[in-house]
């Protein structure tokens, strides 16, 4: 006799998740479904509008990863076309992007993940003159002061005795699974408070390039941000742009904030609290496949050997198993809707490549309100991507495999190094607190390349290049009648792709295939199971059934985006929709 | 649990003194045009309150809104939560899960009945029930239950506010704005996309401070906020009035920073703030990098042609200004007047604040 749990909402992350999960006698997470449980339909949005408009619409499919989905789409249409951009174009999508990363991964660490392993109330009886020493053993941060961590202390405490808890009302405080002692808990609470403050500032490189942040501005054929070389004599006491010598040393400065809060308060922390819950590398695993699609080019030459994020895929954790993948081939890359709310013409049981995709929303869920969704049969608005059939990992923890196996030496030093701190054996990277981990080591590869992208775009600044820009594809007349193309995008999540077909200069079809439906797809035509059900199914135990903390630690280690994961398309038969308002 | 303490409490614990209270009145009530002899009220009013409850809906949506409050610069958003407000429900920030965190919106909705503040992102689907659920509950039935009793529903961005993205042709899921739902309570709308930080802390802080929610235009959105277009405000504008033009997003004229109209800028046609509050603690916005406007806190405007076609228009009689009034379907001087008139309105109607500690009575 098996009992279900449920979880709904998955809180901590972005969008709307729901996991129901059986156990079996012993307490043990038996099955697992994990649904995504929102749609909008934004491709057939997209469909019919000017190619070029395209990425506004796509990098709303998420704030969170706010750029990934704007880019992606970009050079979806770049790739199309055969569209080059000059090297600047790509020095400064370079820097946004490795931007994105930074910023995304320390506040999915302090303000999604932290909470499921720092005991917040804990923290109250934490002693500030330990709590010092505790981070100034692990750290060089300079502001690791007694003072520091009392007035941290101080403002939870005025919160708790309030009496108005807020956000941290009604949470699993207390639970057996809490390990930290009192002191690396005020610790990891007074840098969630203090993250909060520095991704207020280090978006500001966002702001400088793409005017703002959340959702920056992009364009087809480089970047909306034209350099001015000297903004006030030539604009008569105006600004110019805001691309300049004076903004690109804030730029600089930017980077440096980024630098020493990761390497002296993330990834410390990190490993830190990582070295309390040593079990959780031995439980958590997803598929054993990893996919990435490679990142960060330097010229649109299209050679991959160059780029900081390598391409291909691993599977059965076989490092010596690493292929490259090819995005345009019908076999590779599919979605499936076996037991999605959607259906195919040619039969569910199909997979169809993103060129040819298509949607038909077919929901025959539960009408709401419902305690229970009919996990055996369609439970998700989220589709199935599979590569060549099987499922993939997606995201840092996958990026960590591909740079081992195909021997990054910086991802090698701070893995082995990592290991070596926590005395793990390499399988511990397959786990939940694997996953976390690869995540903080993967910040530390980013923050460390930044500053090269800067220089060289000062260096091509200094010789006369200021180009970010090329117009000469601008105009549709000049395009081919039929084109098509993929943008990827080695997005903080995962691998992110986007397929668009135009015909006569606007869409003809458009399929964003992204990293969290990757993970978090509800299982295939054949019984095939992603990342998160997989994950869960893997060695969890429940310590008490009314707070399942285990669940959401482990899908938490995926900084799950379901606004990224459910975006796609109705078909005619929803349109012209005749809406009652009660 | 002791009483809930004040704010003023809550600020002094903190070790915040009252003159850095006044300071952040000051500013209010300075970006939101109200008199500077309103600022010691605002800061009273501020002081004398319990911290508001909070409950954020998240519907269809994309957390862009979410994430550009945490980018606020004042109030911050660790200031926010810790001293202004309870944020009692926000699925993306709330600690708690699953039934807890349900049980922690009806307890919030129970202990603060006809006093608390509803914030909603994203739109909400009625194609079908099944759309968008969280918890099993339906969007449209969970806005309707928690709008009942709620002092002010803020539909925060373009999605909440006019239905947004997911409304756009051809509308796959019946995505409607907050305002076809919610009937009986006010509203407060709060467009962009997403808007900007401080148009929401300090509308939420001018609710908390008066009790009241602030003048709106006839869209329903704060006229502190909305009342210029970004034209009219923009740095460009001495460009525009001369004449002179980036042709392409590249050329000298787009590295002058010459007005981006001929590039499809929308800023005449779109009410905000963005030029002179700026994004991101004034780092830059839109326009000045070198992107036309978007639009994105108009109804539909994802529905209004290509971001790259210009307004429709002759370029010809651009140089001057009264034909480019014209040409944005507004006059230029009817624009000078209404932006005299909103501030006088403004004044007008905030003159005599209701009691600050009176917030059971809805506006």
């Amino acid at each position: 006799m098996s009992e279900r749990i449920v979880v709904d909402p998955v809180t901590r992350i972005e969008g709307h998740l729901r996991v129901e999960v059986n156990l079996d006698e012993t307490g043990k997470i038996s099955d697992a479904y994990s649904s995504g449980t929102s749609v909008r339909g934004l491709e057939l949005i997209l469909k019919d509008r000017d190619p070029r408009d395209a990425w506004a619409f796509a990098q709303r499919i998420c704030g969170v990863c706010t750029l990934v989905h704007g880019l992606a789409s970009v050079r979806s249409v770049e790739d199309a076309l055969g569209w080059e951009i000059p090297p600047n174009a790509h020095l400064i999508r370079n820097l946004m992007s490795a931007a994105q990363y930074v910023h995304d991964h320390v506040m999915h660490f302090y303000h999604l993940h932290a909470l499921d392993w720092v005991d917040v109330v804990s923290a109250l009886d934490a002693d500030p003159k330990a709590t010092s020493e505790l981070a100034q053993s692990i750290s060089t941060y300079s502001k690791s002061s007694p003072g520091y961590f009392a007035d941290a202390q101080t403002r939870v405490k005025g919160l708790v005795e309030s009496g108005q808890l807020g956000i941290f009302a009604n949470a699993y405080w207390g639970h057996e699974g809490y390990r930290l002692p009192p002191e690396a808990n005020l610790m990891a609470v007074a840098h969630y408070l203090e993250a909060l403050a520095w991704q207020r500032e280090v978006v500001r490189l966002h702001a400088i390039f793409g005017g703002k942040n959340p959702h920056p501005n992009f364009l087809v054929g480089g970047c909306a941000s034209p350099i001015s070389t000297d903004p006030s004599a030539s604009t008569g006491g105006f600004d110019g742009t805001s691309v300049n010598v004076t903004t690109l040393q804030q730029v600089r400065d930017v980077i440096a904030t980024m630098r020493e809060f990761v390497e002296r308060v993330y990834l410390p922390d990190t490993l830190a609290v990582a070295s309390f819950y040593k079990d959780w590398f031995r439980r958590g695993e997803g598929v054993g496949n990893f996919m990435t699609y490679g990142d960060f080019p330097l010229d649109s030459s299209g050679d991959r050997s160059s780029w900081m994020v390598p391409a291909g895929v691993v599977t059965n954790r076989d490092l010596g198993s690493f292929q490259p993948i090819d995005l345009n081939d019908p076999e590779q890359v599919t979605e499936n809707v076996a037991r999605a709310w959607y259906s195919y013409s040619d039969g569910d049981d199909i997979g169809l490549h993103p060129y040819d995709g298509q949607t038909k929303f077919a929901y025959d869920g539960p009408q709401p309100p419902y305690t229970h969704l009919d996990v055996e049969s369609n439970y998700s608005w989220l589709k199935s991507p599979r590569w060549r059939g099987q499922p993939m990992e997606v995201g840092p923890l996958a990026r960590m495999v591909t740079w081992l196996a195909t021997g990054n030496e910086r991802a090698t030093e701070l893995a082995t190094g990592a290991l070596r701190q926590l005395d793990l054996p390499v399988e511990a990277i397959y786990s939940t607190m694997g996953r976390t981990a690869a995540r903080a080591l993967e910040t530390q590869m980013f923050v460390e390349q930044m500053d090269g992208w800067l220089d060289a775009l000062f260096a091509n600044i200094a010789a006369g290049d200021l180009s970010v820009h090329n117009a000469k594809m601008w105009e549709p007349r000049t395009w081919p009648k039929l084109a098509k193309g993929v943008g990827t995008v080695e997005a903080p999540r995962g691998a992110l792709g986007h397929w668009i077909v135009i015909r006569d200069g606007k869409i003809d079809n458009y399929q964003a295939v992204v990293p969290t439906t990757w993970n978090a797809g509800p299982r295939d035509a054949d019984g095939g199971i992603s990342a998160y059900e997989a994950a869960l199914m893997d060695n969890h135990e429940l310590a008490e059934r009314d707070k399942p903390l285990e669940i959401i630690r482990t899908l938490h280690s995926f900084d799950p985006c379901l606004a990224c994961a459910v975006h796609v398309a109705g078909d005619d038969d929803t349109q012209g929709l005749d809406i009652s308002i009660k | 649990m002791t009483e809930p303490q004040t704010v003023g409490e809550m600020l002094a614990r903190k070790g915040i003194s009252r003159r850095a209270l006044l300071r952040y009145a000051a500013w209010v009530t300075s970006i939101m045009a109200l008199p500077s002899s309103m600022t010691r009220a605002m800061a009273q009013g501020i002081a004398d309150t319990k911290r508001m409850s909070v409950i954020w809906l998240s519907c269809q949506e994309c957390t862009a809104c979410t994430e550009s409050l945490t980018r606020s610069y004042s109030p911050t958003i660790d200031d926010l939560i810790f001293d202004f407000i309870s944020l009692d429900y926000h699925e993306a920030l709330q600690a708690a899960a699953g039934h807890q965190a349900e049980e922690a919106r009806l307890k919030a909705m129970e202990d603060n009945k006809d006093n608390y503040v509803v914030i909603v992102d994203g739109s909400i689907p009625l194609g079908n029930m099944g759309y968008s659920t969280v918890a099993g509950h339906a969007n449209a039935d969970v806005l309707r239950e928690t709008a009942e009793h709620a002092l002010a529903v803020v539909a925060v961005g373009s999605c909440a506010t006019w239905g947004g993205l997911p409304k756009a042709d051809p509308n796959p899921t019946g995505a409607v704005s907050v305002s076809q739902i919610v009937r009986n309570t006010p509203i407060i709308n709060i467009s962009g996309c997403p808007p900007i930080p401080e148009a929401m802390t300090g509308t939420l802080a001018h609710v908390l401070a008066f009790g009241q929610i602030p003048e709106l235009d006839h869209l329903g959105r704060p006229r502190a906020f909305f009342g210029n277009s970004i034209h009219d405000r923009c740095y460009r504008r001495p460009f525009y009035d001369k004449g002179l033009f980036a042709k392409s997003f590249d050329d000298e004229g787009a590295r002058k920073g010459w007005c981006l109209y001929e590039l499809g800028c929308k800023g005449p046609v779109t009410y905000n703030a963005c030029a002179t509050l700026k994004w991101n603690g004034g780092a830059s916005w839109p326009v000045q990098t070198g992107h036309g406007c978007l639009g994105c806190s108009e109804p539909d405007f994802w529905d209004r042609g290509s971001f790259y076609k210009p307004l429709p228009a002759s370029t010809e009689p651009l140089a001057t200004p009264l034909a480019a009034g014209a040409v944005a379907g507004v006059a230029a001087g009817a624009l000078a007047s209404r932006a005299a008139k909103t501030r006088r309105e403004i004044l007008g109607a905030m003159s005599k604040p209701k009691d600050a500690a009176d917030t059971t009575d809805k506006t």
